[in-house]
């Protein structure tokens, strides 16, 4: 299969980036969007040109590194990660852009690399429970309905991948960090710390320059995860519950 | 006691000062540090509330506005005999238009806060760009808030201060109070005049559409199950208040009232 490739192109984080056009020739059709990118990255080395920068680490789904934007959609086209898009699901002689992530607080390091630390950042404010939990515990010894923690399990599926502030028109964080305080705040472990960490975790995020939600709901269209954006209104609920609850 | 790490946030722009302190006490107790109370008026969620709260006060206004209104369907008595009434309240009629002043005045503060905010966040838009999931209604909001403003004032300039035919002012009926309905049968008479009011009332909806539905997702009151629902009722009452208000025009124009 043919591909024309459009490519951000971007040298460094200060540099004025450009798009490349780059024909993608006798690509499989079975190969991966990130394995053309590679065979296409094979070509320019042969070229002796740069190849292009591309995060990547599991391949399979499971980690969310390989931020990009493909024809306008965070992650590509279909429900996963750009890693589960196969070139099989375009039309040879597609055109195709490739752009990365255009969040403010995600500044681009090199071409489609983006630094996604401001959700590391955030989990940091309060993502975790500080009670040390010891070994896995006997099973039924904490009880939990089969709801809420079918509730918790679906929240707690956010691999932080950065693609729900990508394709928010406000570039806001809500879903990201409504699912971190959805899951937790579901569970007893997560209990003790509910209030503090809904005010620091949505103070983080306001801090890191993220924008506000307004109901676009373009995050939970494309989320790799499925995570629905309820978790918003969960949170919009347990920040303001922390706030007026002393 | 040593503390062997801490991380300490730095407030960026307009955003409160750090709140929480998250420190390592004793080498392996974590604990989250209150340091500063957090402003509720300064968070993003905690705006959105308020552009929530106000907007259903606002929705409160335009219902119990088009009740009134549609008194016109009831004859001049009524409908004139409505405004008088309404006047005499006196004060509570001022405390009521001071107190939508002051909501109406939020709403679009609060608005204009988190639009430039969400302006900043997100400097370099798309190449390619998809409407994902978004509504046209979600899209338009600021357009169609900005064209309802724009009417409000047209329309208080028309009927309340009557400062676009001045001759409304001495309009009296039969019983010597203000001649409501006869001035809105004048005015409706002008194509330009109702063409202006239905595409204002449509922006109006549109505003609604987005707005009614949304509102309860701000306030945290939906879940997975819940949302579509709201956003279907939203709708539905939009539009309601569309055919309710521009029925008035509507009805002058074509010289459809009953009396």
């Amino acid at each position: 299969m043919n591909f024309h490739l459009r490519i951000w192109r971007q040298a460094d984080p200060e540099a004025s980036g450009f798009f490349q056009e780059i024909e993608a020739c006798d690509i499989p059709a079975e190969a991966s969007f990130l394995e053309m990118l590679d065979i296409v990255n094979n070509r320019l080395i042969e070229e002796k040109k740069i190849p292009v920068a591309f995060d990547s680490d599991c391949r399979e789904g499971i980690c969310g590194t390989c931020s990009m934007v493909i024809n306008g959609v965070p992650q590509g086209p279909g429900r996963g990660a750009a890693c589960q898009v196969y070139m099989r699901s375009f039309k040879n002689g597609d055109s195709i852009t490739i752009e990365p992530f255009r969040v403010k607080a995600f500044p681009i390091i090199k071409d489609l690399i983006v630094k996604r630390a401001a959700y590391d950042r955030i989990i940091q404010a309060g993502g975790f429970i500080t009670e040390h939990t010891g070994g896995a515990p006997d099973a039924a010894t904490t009880l939990i309905s089969k709801k809420i923690a079918d509730q918790a399990m679906d929240a707690a599926a956010c691999i932080g991948c950065g693609a729900c502030a990508a394709a928010c028109p406000n570039s806001s964080a809500m879903l990201f960090v409504g699912a971190k305080v959805t899951h937790l705040s579901l569970m007893p472990q997560g209990q003790p710390e509910r209030r503090e960490r809904a005010l620091a975790m949505v103070d983080a995020m306001d801090e890191e320059g993220f924008g506000n939600c307004s109901n676009y709901y373009a995050c939970e269209a494309v989320c790799p995860a499925s995570i629905s954006a309820s978790v918003i209104a969960t949170l919009n609920r347990e920040y303001v519950r922390a706030t007026v609850i002393p | 006691m040593k503390m062997p790490f801490q991380f300490t946030r730095r407030g960026i722009g307009s955003a409160p000062k750090l709140s929480y302190q998250l420190r390592v006490v004793a080498g392996n107790s974590f604990r989250f540090l209150p340091v500063q109370k957090l402003s509720f008026l300064t968070s993003s969620i905690g705006r959105k509330w308020i552009v929530a709260i106000t907007g259903i006060l606002l929705i409160g206004f335009v219902a119990i506005h088009l009740l009134g209104n549609l008194s016109i369907f009831l004859g001049p008595e009524i409908m004139n005999a409505y405004a008088a009434r309404l006047h005499q309240l006196g004060i509570l009629l001022w405390i009521a238009r001071v107190g939508l002043l002051v909501v109406a005045g939020l709403h679009v503060f609060f608005t204009i806060a988190l639009w430039r905010e969400n302006h900043q966040a997100s400097p370099q838009k798309y190449a390619v760009k998809k409407s994902l999931e978004t509504t046209l209604y979600a899209r338009s909001m600021r357009l169609s808030g900005l064209v309802v403003l724009g009417f409000v004032l047209f329309h208080l300039a028309q009927f309340t201060w009557k400062w676009v035919t001045p001759e409304y002012k001495e309009w009296i009926d039969s019983l010597g109070q203000h001649d409501v309905y006869r001035m809105l049968v004048a005015a409706f008479g002008n194509p330009w005049v109702t063409g202006f009011y239905l595409l204002s009332v449509a922006f109006l909806a549109m505003h609604l559409s987005h707005g009614i539905g949304s509102l309860f997702q701000t306030l945290g009151l939906t879940n997975k199950k819940l949302r579509p629902r709201f956003e279907y009722a939203g709708l539905i009452v939009a539009w309601a208040f569309f055919l309710g208000y521009a029925s008035i025009p509507t009805a002058v124009f074509l010289k459809l009232l009953p009396h």
